[in-house]
């Protein structure tokens, strides 16, 4: 440090020196650079996230075309949402069955997955390519090769296979028949979903301090088992929210694998989902208000699960 | 990184030479472990392998019967065919390929520059506020962006920008889960550093851009990583602001092409046109793989 700056700063510190400020001053002073960094990005996240949510808001209570002025109705899109909208029954179903299936199903494998690669020696980056490069697809590219295996006639990898082995006599139209539209479009969704909370969970496991697992051992922890619930897990709670939020929200927007398979709006709307319903009524038909309201049902849903975890994943410090 | 690592392996074979004992009786729940592993990945890699090879394969063997896995007479004409005869219908597929690249480009990198500037300064200045601003980000974590489509799509035809590059990237340049990435990396720079420059005179912005950011390279790199793959996967967005055929990105472009199930006619170009929609994403993360881990180590919440 030179003179010339301790100098400087001797002068900076010295109350006498100090011009006086006012507080508005004061707080300008103090805040200008934070505020000055951190605006370009809290505009956008205002204009873009947090205040159309209270747009929607305000938007599910009126009647709006997007051409007249929107006009209060009160609760009557909630009323017709819940009490008239059979399709929008099918969609909750259907969302519920996917994300009950996909979300956990997608979280706790790609656990299991990156605590089995934690534990090799070799290959790590292998494997978890392998079992990662799924979640960086495109769900709209990858139905293409989907609907290749699941394809209704003899040349589908599925129905050879099955033909094959003998337990079907004749091709089944895996993505015509609507029993199957669901559980394929599971299936495909639960292959995309596994890699979700993967990543963070694998830093999380490589960052335990294997020093904890040799104490364990002093304490009498015997089985890997044992390792995983009693040391890894608890350490791994910041992880494991982060990764259990991410899989909820993602779970429930099921909608562009759904479309892919099924076609939109899909037979019987056996595919329809919450977010397909809302691109029905806000973009195809233009009512936004009563898209709003379906827009309010899915911000509930996913914004009370994810505060339920914050509960359940509560770190202790 | 590398010292931890070895400190790591050297630990886990002490523990095997030591625990030899303990571990046998556990040979065939291992074995199973061993199985279920190995189911998992052919149902994770089959696809991928279909897909790749299903691009080079020559029109004969992609109707052979019984169908073929794996290609055996591998070929460019799938790619030839997607370049030259559909470049000859209204919009040439390299239209699409430029409109995804650009769009993904310009927002990974704006939404680069936005929220390491922005956890920056919330770290490492603390303005006032700061942390209620935090606690929205992470209440943000909690919903999708399609709640927030009706009102988005509102301002960006407000501002008539449908149909626009700027309406597949401005919405998408600030999203909270980037945010958060960098604001947990940037916790536990240390000061000193940063003192150390302010002393020097250094103008906050030549601080920020000089020094900070380089030190925020594993933060930014794992961001790249990850808003490349939401931005170019992306086909909810351009479904919603973009109605022409040329500003169309490459999902919604191939699912056009593919045309819902049973395309027969174009099965070949279209499997070639996946193969370019979907690498893409998978070689920036190839590239970026050992940053992305450097980072996801502080990507914990903790509520």
């Amino acid at each position: 440090m030179s003179d010339k700056a301790l100098a400087k700063k001797a002068v900076k510190n010295d109350p006498l020196h100090k011009p006086v400020e006012t507080k508005a001053q004061h707080l300008w002073h103090v805040n200008k650079t934070g505020w000055g960094f951190l605006l370009p990005f809290f505009v956008l996240f205002m204009t873009f996230t947090i205040v159309p949510v209270f747009v929607a808001m305000a938007l599910s209570f009126t009647d709006y075309n997007m051409l007249q002025t929107p006009h209060f109705t009160g609760i009557t899109n909630y009323m017709l949402l819940i009490l008239e909208d059979d399709v929008f029954i099918t969609a909750i179903e259907n969302t519920l069955v996917f994300s009950c299936i996909i979300g956990p199903v997608g979280y706790i494998m790609s656990f299991l997955m990156a605590w089995f690669i934690s534990l090799c020696k070799r290959g790590r980056g292998a494997l978890a390519l392998a079992f990662y490069a799924p979640s960086l697809t495109s769900g709209t590219a990858m139905s293409v090769i989907w609907m290749v295996i699941f394809s209704g006639d003899r040349t589908g990898y599925l129905n050879h296979f099955l033909l094959r082995i003998g337990l079907i006599n004749d091709p089944i139209l895996w993505t015509k028949d609507t029993t199957y539209i669901l559980p394929i479009i599971v299936i495909i969704s639960a292959w995309m979903s596994m890699g979700n909370g993967f990543l963070v969970f694998l830093a999380g496991l490589q960052n335990i301090d294997p020093e904890l697992y040799e104490a364990g051992k002093v304490d009498g922890i015997r089985s890997p088992a044992q390792q995983l619930w009693y040391i890894t897990l608890p350490l791994m709670k910041p992880q494991l929210l982060f990764g259990a939020i991410n899989s909820i929200v993602s779970s429930l927007a099921v909608f562009d694998v759904a479309t892919a398979v099924a076609g939109f709006p899909s037979p019987n709307y056996c595919a329809h989902t919450i977010v397909a319903h809302l691109y029905d009524y806000a973009f195809t038909r233009f009512q936004m208000g009563y898209a709003s309201a379906i827009a309010m049902f899915l911000f509930l849903l996913s914004f009370t699960l994810s505060q339920i975890c914050m509960r359940i994943f509560r770190s202790d410090d | 990184m590398l010292k931890k690592m070895i400190a790591s392996m050297k630990y886990k074979r002490e523990i095997q030479q030591s625990g030899v004992r303990v571990r046998k009786p556990f040979k065939i729940s291992k074995l199973l472990l061993y199985i279920i592993v190995a189911a998992l990945l052919v149902f994770t890699a089959f696809p991928m392998v279909a897909m790749i090879c299903r691009a080079f394969m020559p029109l004969e063997e992609l109707y052979h019967y019984p169908p073929y896995i794996f290609v055996r007479k591998p070929t460019f004409q799938n790619f030839i065919e997607l370049f030259t005869s559909l470049n000859a219908s209204t919009v040439p597929f390299t239209r699409y390929i430029f409109n995804s690249l650009w769009v993904t480009i310009v927002a990974v990198v704006t939404s680069i520059v936005i929220c390491c500037m922005g956890a920056y300064g919330m770290v490492k200045h603390k303005p006032m506020g700061a942390e209620a601003v935090f606690t929205i980000v992470i209440a943000a974590l909690g919903f999708s962006g399609h709640v927030t489509k009706i009102p988005n799509y509102m301002i960006v035809s407000g501002l008539g920008l449908i149909d626009t590059y700027a309406a597949l990237i401005v919405p998408s340049m600030a999203t909270a889960y980037n945010f958060f990435l960098v604001k947990q990396f940037c916790e536990q720079l240390p000061d000193s550093l940063l003192e150390a420059a302010r002393i020097d005179g250094a103008k906050e912005f030549r601080i920020f851009w000089i020094i900070v950011m380089p030190l925020l390279k594993p933060a930014w790199s794992t961001l790249a990583v990850f808003s490349f793959v939401s931005n170019w996967n992306d086909s909810f967005s351009p479904l919603v602001y973009i109605h022409k055929d040329a500003m169309k990105t490459l999902p919604l472009a191939l699912q056009t092409m593919s045309g819902g199930a049973g395309v027969v006619s174009r099965s070949g170009t279209v499997g070639a046109a996946t193969l370019l929609t979907t690498a893409p994403t998978i070689i920036v993360y190839m590239v970026m793989k050992g940053r992305v881990m450097q980072t996801m180590t502080y990507s914990g919440i903790k509520s």
